[in-house]
């Protein structure tokens, strides 16, 4: 639960949902599609409300959370000249994009499966302005530049002005700060239509519990707003204030990330469902080391010791479970991991880490008898992969949980060394690695 | 006081009625030998309940409940903590309201993860705003062992032990993780002498106070010697540590390891760890924050392994400065495996002791005349669990005196009478009697009381009050009577006037009544206040000048309580008639058929 990255067209989508109720005296002509194939593309621009399509020069580049789109040559605007891209230069233009797998300029690669597609605004690079909000501390910061587009990186001290807004500032002080810093380079007469958006900016990212917007670049002619790029943040943990505003938004994995596991994605819904906590992620499907940990706090501590110990590249993967999970809950958890560890072989065998810090609440006995319920399922193929597994744990009824684990251990035949809060929590890292 | 987070005296208004919490509370107050429960009142919104039981060690005792802060507030002054534990949907608005109550909380420690990160940081300016110390969102809390400790923290009592939580050692210790400041505690019992005052700040990204400004107080705090502080990766929280330790503003030793140095290895998209742990910068990394620590002296182990050993060198080197000395274990309560819950509650006697007591008061010492002590007296503790005045105790056994009996005639006395005729003892004849006391027998007391106290609440002049009643369909109970009117007065109801004129500190209720009673005289000659209608008002006006609110009258209208007087006083006159019954040894009694109608139709047959 954190800050959650959205789409550029649906970020746009709320602006569009929600622009008279903030944006006073502007126009902003929502045109815009997100597709997944050139197919789909072709069928839209069949619908009468998609007309445009058939009757504008479009721009057309990749949906999926990444930057930079521009700089790795994943933006479509001209053919031969800018703006004489048709309906069909975008949809075989997709079609191409989408026929092998795509690596950015960061070393991210994967498939690029959503594509947003707009009319072409026409215009100069004097016309391009940059406007982005976000928390810095524990203030708002207003950013703003006469200087839009790419590279408003470049000289960010220059040429961005910043204005920090406490967050018990007053409405009319902030919109003095704002007047007070609107960018030089901005023409005498659009100063003031500029600071007017900028509040207006402002106050949209705020009510709607943005934790990160940014519009680069901004393009306004008279009091139409072009907002030709986008990038955004939400709050998720605002959800339940948001339903009605946000509608039912998405928060796509990212790129690169893409490839997100169906283990990790039945443990993202358990979590979703639960009120306890079970996180997933695999670094290595091949790797060694296979954690099994309770507490946010811990299971850090537990991969920075592997990380030390062993080397980054054994350790297959990072996650934690906490917050009371039921026994039913454990088991699954459980599971998969034991499901996830014994796909690939390694000569040296496997280590499993079932470890934890001394817990606070968390019945230590009762999610034991999960961990036990997934071992009696899973025991022969852990043999299989000769696993060596290293359990440490303490907290509410953990005697019980440690002998009952012990016991269900020699009945099956399993390697296991068992160890209380007496041994310091991730010594059981270093005992695994010396064996 | 302000240097220490907590103290032995510090009680806490718990928020949401988490009984196996409060109870873990209550233990660790018993084993340390608090004299007052750690936990003064519980507020639970949607409870109906008046207290929660727990066990203090062998024993139960009762912990008010609330339905709101501020009544809880209200009646525990002293209580300067705030646990809330409300949910991340409710717990921003539960603090909130409850620094809109003024000054009355110094620390609010809030255990919910995932509050909205805009409300989290209007939260923490207020409380900022206010000088109230935040701890959390999304912690355990803090302890301050041999003192006071959060809810969970420290976890079993059992581990509570080991861990040396429960007598003070000398480290302050401030995590952001829970699970891990109890690890943290565990190794440093084992390589040093326990801590004496540990704060988990809380994991989500705004959380109320960071770890300057719990290293701050520390530093202030002359139990502390020196503080252990465990990090995350992301933020920049620990380079206003490093800057207060350059710039002198904390002397004392820190021993410190941000925890993290895994997400160095992957670029972006692999969440370790809290809310709060994510790096969006080099500084931000726990490299960075593990080197820039170690650069201005402060502890820095190689890695988390070696915390131990860090912590261990620390100490020693400061018990050899003679900075810590020896500390000495104290006796210590143990809590009994098996409590039993009990069945019963009893707060208004005791017979346990050398001689049973009514409200604390020993029989002996309310019983015999040369006490001074009326039944008034002995209703007061009983009834009331009060000393009242003697003007009221007066009073109660004025009005007990004066229902004792109203002749043979009264129903509830003819059902006494008959019984016992047909030969019933003296218990089941005055039950028979006074079974027929409700709201038409008896009743006119209560129903006085709260009408024209509703009234009178109300603002209601004599003549809306008449109208009211009127549209209700109630005769006006307390007023009326058979045969006295105001030229003809009863004489029972001039004597409990009189002594109210006399003796009572103000009679608003009854200057009321009386206004009423001259509207109501003017349309009939016989519609004067009553003396069950005297009494139920007087009634209100003693409990009003004895300091009773408005509500807690309303609780013993509501309870019946009026009623008592009336039951208890006209026992007395059942008892005498069904005395004289059996003295008299009349036989079974049989109605005569002349006095009743009869009318009997054959029943019709239905087919």
């Amino acid at each position: 639960m954190a800050q959650k990255a959205i789409r550029e067209y649906d970020g746009k989508a709320l602006f569009a949902k929600h622009w008279h109720e903030y944006f006073d005296g502007f126009k902003y002509d929502f045109k815009s599609v997100l597709v997944t194939s050139g197919d789909e593309l072709r069928e839209k621009a069949k619908l009468p409300e998609y007309a445009w399509l058939n009757e504008e020069p479009l721009v057309a580049k990749p949906d999926m959370l990444f930057g930079k789109r521009g700089k790795n040559g994943l933006v479509l605007f001209k053919v031969e000249k800018p703006g004489d891209v048709k309906l069909e230069d975008a949809a075989k233009w997709i079609e191409e994009k989408q026929s092998h797998e795509v690596t950015l300029l960061s070393g991210q690669k994967g498939m690029l499966t959503h594509f947003i597609v707009e009319p072409f605004t026409p215009h100069t690079q004097d016309q391009e302005y940059y406007i982005s909000a976000t928390v810095v501390d524990n203030d708002d910061v207003l950013y703003m530049s006469a200087e839009g587009g790419m590279e408003v990186e470049e000289g960010w001290e220059e040429k961005v002005n910043e204005v920090r807004i406490p967050i018990n500032m007053s409405d009319e002080e902030m919109e003095k700060a704002v007047r007070a810093n609107v960018p030089e380079g901005i023409p005498d007469e659009a100063k003031g239509r500029f600071a007017a958006f900028a509040i207006q900016f402002f106050k949209f990212y705020r009510d709607l519990n943005f934790a990160y917007l940014e519009i680069n670049p901004i393009v306004m002619i008279e009091n139409n707003a072009h907002i030709l790029d986008l990038v955004a943040r939400l709050d998720d943990t605002a959800g339940f204030m948001m339903r009605e505003k946000w509608g039912d938004i998405e928060f796509p994995t990212a790129f690169g990330m893409e490839d997100q596991s169906p283990e990790e994605k039945a443990i993202a819904e358990a979590d979703a469902k639960s009120g306890a906590s079970l996180k997933l992620t695999i670094l290595n499907p091949e790797g060694r080391i296979w954690t099994m940990v309770a507490g946010g706090g811990a299971s850090v501590v537990y991969a920075d010791t592997i990380a030390d110990l062993a080397g980054v590249k054994d350790l297959a993967n990072y996650g934690e479970y906490s917050g009371g999970p039921t026994t039913g809950e454990t088991q699954f958890y459980a599971e998969t991991i034991f499901d996830l560890m014994t796909r690939y072989k390694d000569p040296r065998g496997k280590i499993l880490i079932i470890g934890g810090a001394i817990a606070n609440f968390t019945d230590v006995a009762k999610t034991f008898t999960g961990i036990i319920n997934a071992l009696e399922k899973w025991a022969d193929k852990l043999k299989e992969h000769n696993t060596k597994i290293y359990v440490r744990r303490g907290g509410p009824n953990y005697e019980k949980g440690l002998k009952d684990i012990k016991e269900a251990a020699e009945r099956l035949g399993l390697y296991m060394e068992v160890y209380g809060p007496e041994t310091h929590v991730t010594d059981i890292v270093r005992m695994a690695l010396e064996k | 006081m302000s240097n220490r987070l907590f103290t032995k005296d510090t009680q806490a208004i718990f928020w949401n009625n988490n009984k196996s919490a409060i109870q873990r509370m209550l233990d660790y107050d018993y084993v340390i030998g608090r004299e007052k429960p750690s936990v003064a009142a519980i507020v639970a919104p949607t409870s109906s309940n008046k207290f929660e039981k727990f066990f203090y060690g062998p024993d139960e005792i009762m912990v008010p409940l609330y339905r709101s802060t501020k009544e809880a507030v209200a009646n525990h002054g002293n209580a300067d903590v705030l646990l809330n534990f409300a949910s991340f949907r409710t717990a921003y608005d539960v603090t909130m309201e409850a620094l809109d109550l003024g000054d009355q909380f110094r620390v609010i420690m809030v255990t919910a993860e995932g509050i909205p990160e805009r409300l989290a940081r209007k939260m923490n300016q207020r409380a900022r705003d206010n000088g109230t110390l935040i701890i959390g969102p999304a912690t355990v809390g803090a302890i301050t062992p041999g003192a006071f400790k959060i809810a969970n923290i420290g976890g079993t009592i059992e581990n509570i032990i080991n861990s040396k939580l429960h007598r003070a050692g000398s480290a302050g210790l401030v995590t952001r993780s829970g699970g891990l400041f109890n690890e943290l505690c565990n190794i440093i019992s084992l390589n040093a002498d326990g801590i004496a005052e540990g704060v988990a700040i809380g994991g989500d990204r705004f959380v109320g106070s960071v770890f300057i400004d719990n290293l701050l107080r520390m530093e202030q705090n002359p139990d502390v010697k020196y503080m252990i502080l465990l990090g995350e990766v992301g933020g920049t929280e620990e380079y206003k540590v490093i800057e207060a330790v350059k710039s002198g503003k904390i002397k004392k030793p820190i021993i410190a390891w941000c925890i993290g140095t895994i997400a160095k290895h992957f670029s972006s998209g692999v969440q370790f760890g809290h809310a709060g742990a994510s790096a969006n910068a080099e500084r931000e990394t726990a490299e960075a924050k593990n080197a820039a620590m170690r650069e201005v002296g402060i502890h820095v182990p190689a890695s988390f392994n070696e915390l131990p050993q860090k912590i261990n060198e620390v100490y020693n080197d400061l018990r050899k400065k003679g900075v810590i000395s020896e500390i000495e274990e104290p006796e210590i309560r143990t809590i009994p495996k098996v409590r039993k819950p009990k069945n019963f509650i009893c707060t208004i006697s005791d017979d346990r002791g050398e001689e049973a007591t009514y409200a604390g008061f020993p029989i002996s010492s309310v019983a015999t005349p040369d006490t001074g002590k009326s039944i008034g007296d002995v209703v007061s503790l009983l009834w009331f669990k009060k000393v009242y005045p003697k003007w009221a105790t007066d009073f109660i056994e004025t009005v007990i005196k004066t229902v004792a009996d109203h002749g043979p005639a009264v129903s509830g006395a003819h059902n006494a009478k008959v019984t016992a005729r047909a030969g019933k003892s003296v218990v089941e004849s005055l039950v028979t009697g006074l079974l027929t006391i409700g709201p038409r027998f008896g009743g006119a007391i209560d129903g006085a009381a709260k009408y024209f106290k509703y009234a009178n609440d109300n603002d209601m002049t004599p003549a809306e009050f008449l109208a009211y009643m009127k549209k209700q369909g109630i005769p006006i109970p307390g007023i009326g009577h058979r045969i006295k009117s105001l030229r003809n007065p009863d004489k029972r109801v001039e004597g409990l006037k009189k002594f109210a004129a006399e003796h009572f500190p103000s009679t608003p209720l009854l200057d009321y009544a009386l206004e009423v009673e001259q509207l109501t005289t003017s349309k009939k000659d016989n519609l004067i206040l009553n003396v069950d209608g005297t009494i139920g008002i007087l009634m209100v006006d003693m409990w009003r000048a004895l300091g009773y609110s408005e509500k807690e009258i309303d609780e013993f209208i509501e309870s019946g309580t009026l009623n008592s007087f009336f039951i208890l006083g006209r026992t007395i006159g059942f008892i005498g008639h069904i005395l004289d019954e059996k003295r008299l040894a009349m036989p079974m009694y049989r109605h005569p058929f002349d006095d009743i109608l009869y009318d009997v139709q054959k029943a019709e047959e239905i087919k």
